[in-house]
């Protein structure tokens, strides 16, 4: 019986698990966790902290039974100290040892903590887990309404998307890059969120970084406010920790296992050491449209690169086709997409096609007839046709003067394509086909 | 599993398959108070795609690789391994758009009156969804492929 022991109990870990149970019904799995919580979706914290949703069924990630239905230990709140790539097995921080045949590292990421007086605090809080979102609400509970969040990504806005559904809170938001979202979204989308921000009352400082972090002047135990790098005063209750997540990679560093920012995997999510994997945001995989190894460190790319992990840890050979980029974004009753390279370097030469029009944006960006990155605003409900273009790497060259049509949908593919995606009686070759039965009215062009 | 199928060739546009959708996802099903707009909460799952001389009517394909659970965020979407079926949960959704941009066919779409969103359920309930049911004119096709 193959021992399965895979720590983290996110995106990643779930789907390792369910893949391993889907491949091999008899070997023992465990999960790992330094969380209190069963698998929990990590985006939603944001609905928590405004109130909308509790934690409970609503925001687990998985079924309440799923772990005893899949006949997987979880063991919660138990921390990993130490990997033996050796011995196989895996030292808990309380000294106890796991043994594992194949061990998959899910650790994903840690919120990075830019070094500056007045850390410590009362009031300062990073933003990416439940026990976060917990301190947040817990900071906020007791009459405090004035928040500093620093770092204007998507953690960042999730932040303040939550604060302001929260309501009755001032915000300010600090960002070190000259625009908010920089590295989700190209220029033109992030000015449209700016433009939002500041009419929700949210005041954004961009190009701008917090030095000092400021005790209150009746208490010298709390935040009273941000000191910017330009010497302004920002006086806050709370302060939003929304820098960065650097890969969680110790536990591999310290093994020996190839790492570069974060762990190095190949196409089974195989680390450099035998029977060791990794996936999520903990893992560098190759970058299907960047040609290198890159952290993607996203909800999807987690899982599915845990289902990949999964396979192989089971023994059924399964590549990874590499991931890029793909983000969602629904902040601020707004609707963006953005994938792969959306913002090449000029200097590469690739053809790029923008498009605006008043609630909408596009644009694209094209390699060797090649659909490599886009960014889209508004309308977004095309843009799964868009991304599976991108996923296959189509040439898209009979029909690259239509992508950028507003009304760009499945109909605008070409015919042999479309039938290759969508299959069924009614692409089935011409010879195949049935004759017409009874009358049919004749096709009429929009 | 059967799915149902497009048919171009038979599909002239006339949208009946999208409006019987909507009906038969409406509370009141009743097509008076859908048009007065008194049971706005439903919408149609299935979409009628056109460019030039092509038109088809197409909804959620219930992937047997189904891209859109497998980016989920929330556990909303997920996949009946009995019936094959791609299920929604609207309670977990937190309408963050993912599974849009991770859906090939862009058959997933935002429902602006519950912030979640909507995507063909293929009837439950029914032997034959509604909209093939509707389609005067053959282009949608209940088939095992």
């Amino acid at each position: 019986m193959t021992r399965y022991v895979i720590v983290g109990n996110s995106a990643g870990g779930i789907g390792a698990a369910e893949t391993i149970r889907a491949t091999d019904p008899d070997g023992h799995v465990t999960i790992l966790s330094d969380e209190s919580y069963p698998a929990y979706s990590r985006p939603a914290i944001s609905e928590f902290l405004a109130g909308e949703r509790t934690f409970g069924e609503r925001m687990l990630f998985r079924d309440a039974d799923f772990y005893k239905r899949l006949r997987i230990e979880c063991m919660l709140g138990t921390r990993v100290a130490r990997v033996h790539t050796k011995e196989r097995a895996v030292e808990l921080s309380d000294g106890r040892r796991v043994p594992y045949d194949r061990l998959l590292l899910a650790t994903g990421g840690t919120p990075i903590i830019p070094r500056m007086e007045g850390l410590t605090l009362r009031g300062v809080h990073p933003f990416t887990t439940m026990d976060h979102a917990k301190s947040f609400h817990e900071a906020l509970s007791s009459g405090k309404n004035r928040v500093v969040v620093i770092g204007a990504g998507l953690i960042g806005c999730s932040l303040v998307n939550g604060l302001l559904h929260r309501g009755g809170i001032q915000i300010t938001l600090v960002e070190l890059k000259d625009r908010v979202l920089s590295t989700m979204v190209d220029t033109h989308a992030s000015s449209l969120v700016e433009k939002r921000l500041s009419k929700m009352g949210v005041s954004v400082r961009t190009g701008r970084s917090a030095t000092r972090i400021l005790p209150r002047p009746d208490d010298a135990t709390s935040v009273g406010g941000v000191m910017l790098d330009n010497g302004e005063l920002v006086s806050c209750d709370v302060v939003g920790m929304a820098v960065g997540v650097t890969p969680r990679a110790e536990l591999a560093r310290e093994a020996d296992i190839r790492c570069n920012r974060g762990i190095l995997v190949d196409a089974h999510m195989e680390t450099s050491a035998r029977g060791v994997f990794a996936c999520g945001d903990v893992a560098e995989a190759q970058d299907f449209i960047y040609g290198v190894p890159r952290v993607t460190a996203i909800w999807p790319t987690a899982y599915m690169g845990g289902r990949v992990a999964g396979a192989n840890m089971a023994g059924a050979t399964t590549r990874y086709d590499g991931c890029t980029a793909m983000n969602a974004f629904s902040y601020f009753d707004m609707a963006l997409i953005s994938a792969g390279m959306f913002d090449p370097d000029p200097a590469l030469g690739y053809p790029v096609v923008a498009r605006e029009k008043p609630d909408a944006y596009k644009k694209l960006v094209i390699r060797d007839h090649k659909l490599i990155g886009f960014v889209m605003a508004g309308e977004i409900e095309q843009s799964g046709v868009l991304f599976n273009l991108l996923r296959e790497q189509t040439d898209v060259r009979s029909f690259e003067g239509r992508l950028a049509d507003w009304d760009f949908s499945m109909a605008s593919l070409p015919r042999d394509l479309r039938g290759a995606w969508i299959g069924g009686p009614g692409y089935a070759a011409p010879t195949e086909k049935q004759p017409v039965a009874g009358p049919v009215a004749e096709k009429v062009s929009p | 599993m059967k799915r149902i199928y497009p048919i171009e060739d038979f599909c002239i546009a006339c949208r009946h398959c999208e409006l019987m959708c909507q009906l038969e996802h409406s509370p009141s099903r009743d097509l008076i108070q859908l048009f007065k707009g008194t049971s706005s909460s439903s919408l149609k799952r299935i979409f009628v795609l056109q460019k030039g001389p092509v038109s088809l009517a197409l909804n959620c394909r219930h992937c047997d690789e189904p891209l859109c659970a497998y980016a989920c965020v929330a556990g909303a979407l997920t996949k009946d391994p009995a019936t094959g079926i791609v299920n929604f949960n609207q309670d977990k959704c937190i309408g963050c758009w993912t599974c849009i941009v991770a859906c090939p066919y862009g058959v997933i779409v935002r429902n602006p009156g519950t912030g979640r969103i909507t995507k063909c359920d293929l009837c439950p309930g029914r032997d034959v969804p509604a909209c093939v049911e509707a389609c005067p004119n053959g282009a949608l096709a209940l088939a095992e492929a």
